[in-house]
């Protein structure tokens, strides 16, 4: 019964959220909609590895790399192609498969955790040394000029399916990367309560009993792994999208922190998480940004220790925690109404059959 | 399965070496099928060792281990688990952090459609005792019933054999009288091998007995015989045997 009313409870949220996206462009302004906008692509990121570390059980230091591979595959294709129609979809395939063949070396080569962390940092500092040093003419691929440290501008934007002259306005990007979000998180919900998400919890709880029990975690740890890949990607492409242009810095090592950051904040283990802590912490950052009063990275270091030291469940978990701490109260009162009724009935009782 | 003499697993020679330190040496066993095997022997013996080589969690150093007539020596523990061995290990190991339903769910459903594997998961949680607390953390268990939780998953997976090491330790005396049944309960259709080191529970179920010391194989027979035998007493009680 509980079971339901959750799932009752996240469809009222769900339709919430798309009435959400949809009135936004009616009551914000054009640049308050913009800044939620990026704020929305880059919660796709944050789901991206708010997925693979919290249920797959996979800490990803370089969760930046998939994301941005995603935005140079898509700026790439998009200028090569005069159409982001196609473009979108290598923007989320180019980085999955490197994921693929990342996570394959990694898993089936048996790396720990740890070797994990830094293999993924590692190959992150590799893909932002590795574009910065694209400058000059030689480095083009068909028709895109790479560009190195200086990046490549002028990426074009989201236009209408198969319709290059129908470029999209900002309030039509907004509702592409909100709907892209509320679509990869019903999406990652689903994958999470089919079989294949159900073990894939499972082995992020106990590697060992999984694989006695017949389950290749090796596998399903690839599989969790080349889908967070897709979905960063996808992020990058929006993000990408978004600003319509695409740099170096888009890898960088301060972008991989803030979304383990996101994620703490908002809790691991949860898929709304990561969202919320995004957002947050992203709304600090241009807050503090438009004030230039405290260095916003200062802010976020004072923000993170806070967290780790008074919740280090983060946001989500521990009001879920507090949730069901209120109910169990409230049924404890229940029944202790009912137990002291019980006692009053049973002495009535006695005192009948002593008459 | 209808032929009870016929071989289900066995090994030859198998030996496994930690650098300079032999846990198993040498050790061929057999065991036919739908037999109940108990192995005792003192901390140390290489009992734990040589299911981990059962099962895929090491890879023997040298020998050979045939499951059906497979080679399965060096295989994965995924791959042996698919054969249909299934173990219960020495430290537990559970999904803590899922509930207990969900845990036997998860063995259940591998190889069987979300009905069946409903119905076996019910079945094995009867069978368990513990049908009132599926919905709770395994994590919040007691260690008995963590560790009956371990070998309900087990016995989820319907395998053909069961490997269970030191499955009544930490258990309540009503527990273990329970767990006994329960194995004495599985035997009716599929081979156990039990390691224990409680007396009391081996005499309970025990019909023969293999003994290991220092990684070998001391001796095997029934259950009096190993019990009135001077070197196995000498083995407990850690003296010096003339091997």
């Amino acid at each position: 019964m509980s079971r339901s009313l959750s799932t009752g409870l996240q469809l009222v949220l769900l339709a919430a959220a798309i009435a959400g996206v949809a009135l936004a462009p009616q009551v914000l302004e054009i640049f308050t909609l913009m800044q939620i906008t990026l704020f929305a692509a880059m919660s796709i990121l944050a789901l991206s590895l708010g997925f693979i570390w919290g249920f797959g059980g996979i800490l990803c230091f370089g969760q930046t790399a998939f994301f941005g591979l995603g935005g140079y595959a898509y700026a790439v294709a998009a200028i090569n192609l005069g159409d982001s129609t196609g473009a979108v979809f290598v923007g989320m395939l180019v980085p999955a498969a490197f994921a693929a063949a990342l996570g394959y070396f990694m898993f089936y080569g048996r790396i720990s955790d740890v070797y994990l962390g830094v293999i993924t940092l590692t190959v992150t500092l590799i893909l932002f040394n590795l574009i910065n040093s694209t400058a000059g003419d030689e480095y083009r691929i068909g028709a895109a000029q790479l560009g190195g440290f200086n990046g490549m501008p002028s990426v074009p934007g989201l236009n209408a399916p198969g319709d290059p002259s129908a470029v999209l306005e900002p309030e039509e990007i907004w509702f592409v990367t909100a709907g892209a979000l509320i679509a990869v998180y019903v999406i990652l919900r689903l994958v999470l309560v089919s079989h294949f998400g159900r073990v894939a919890v499972a082995i992020r709880e106990n590697e060992t009993r999984a694989s006695l029990l017949g389950y290749d975690p090796r596998l399903y740890k690839l599989l969790v792994f080349v889908i967070g890949g897709a979905i960063a990607g996808l992020a990058g492409v929006l993000y990408t999208n978004w600003g319509a242009f695409v740099s170096p810095t888009i890898f960088a090592l301060s972008l991989s922190a803030e979304i383990i950051i996101w994620i703490t904040i908002g809790g691991l283990g949860t898929l709304i998480g990561p969202v919320l802590g995004c957002v947050a912490i992203q709304a600090i950052v241009t807050e503090i940004g438009s004030q230039q009063e405290f260095n916003s990275n200062l802010v976020l270091g004072v923000i993170l220790i806070a967290f780790v030291l008074l919740l280090p469940r983060g946001l989500v978990p521990t009001a879920q925690i507090l949730w069901s701490r209120a109910l169990a109260l409230k049924a404890r009162r229940g029944g202790a109404a009912l137990f002291e009724g019980g006692p009053g009935g049973k002495d009535d009782h006695i005192a009948k059959a002593a008459e | 399965m209808q032929d009870y003499s016929a071989t289900l697993l066995e090994t030859r020679n198998l030996t496994m070496r930690f650098g300079g330190v032999v846990a198993n040496n040498d050790v061929s066993f057999t065991l036919k099928e739908a037999e109940l095997r108990c192995l005792i022997g003192p901390n140390g013996a290489g009992k734990s060792t040589f299911f981990k080589m059962l099962s895929g969690q090491l890879t023997p150093s040298s020998g050979s281990i045939t499951f059906r007539g497979q080679s399965i020596a060096g295989a994965a523990p995924h791959e042996i688990a698919r054969l249909g061995m299934g173990i219960k290990t020495q430290v537990p190991n559970v999904f803590n952090g899922l509930s207990v339903r969900e845990n036997i769910w998860i063995a259940a459903s591998r190889k069987h459609t979300p009905p069946v594997s409903r119905r076996i998961t019910d079945e094995v949680l009867d069978k368990i005792r513990l049908t009132d607390r599926a919905g709770d953390l395994v994590g919040h268990l007691a260690h008995g019933q963590r560790q009956w939780v371990e070998i309900g998953t087990v016995l989820a997976g319907e395998p053909d054999l069961i490997l269970l090491d030191e499955p009544a330790a930490g258990m309540t005396d009503a527990e273990v009288l329970r767990t006994a049944e329960i194995i004495k309960e599985i035997n009716r259709t599929r081979a156990l091998i039990v390691v224990e080191h409680d007396m009391q529970f081996i005499r309970m179920i025990a019909k023969t007995v293999t003994v290991f010391h220092q990684g070998q194989i001391l001796m095997e027979d029934t259950i009096g015989a190993v019990m009135a035998d001077q070197r196995v007493r000498d083995v407990y009680l850690g003296k010096k045997v003339a091997a």
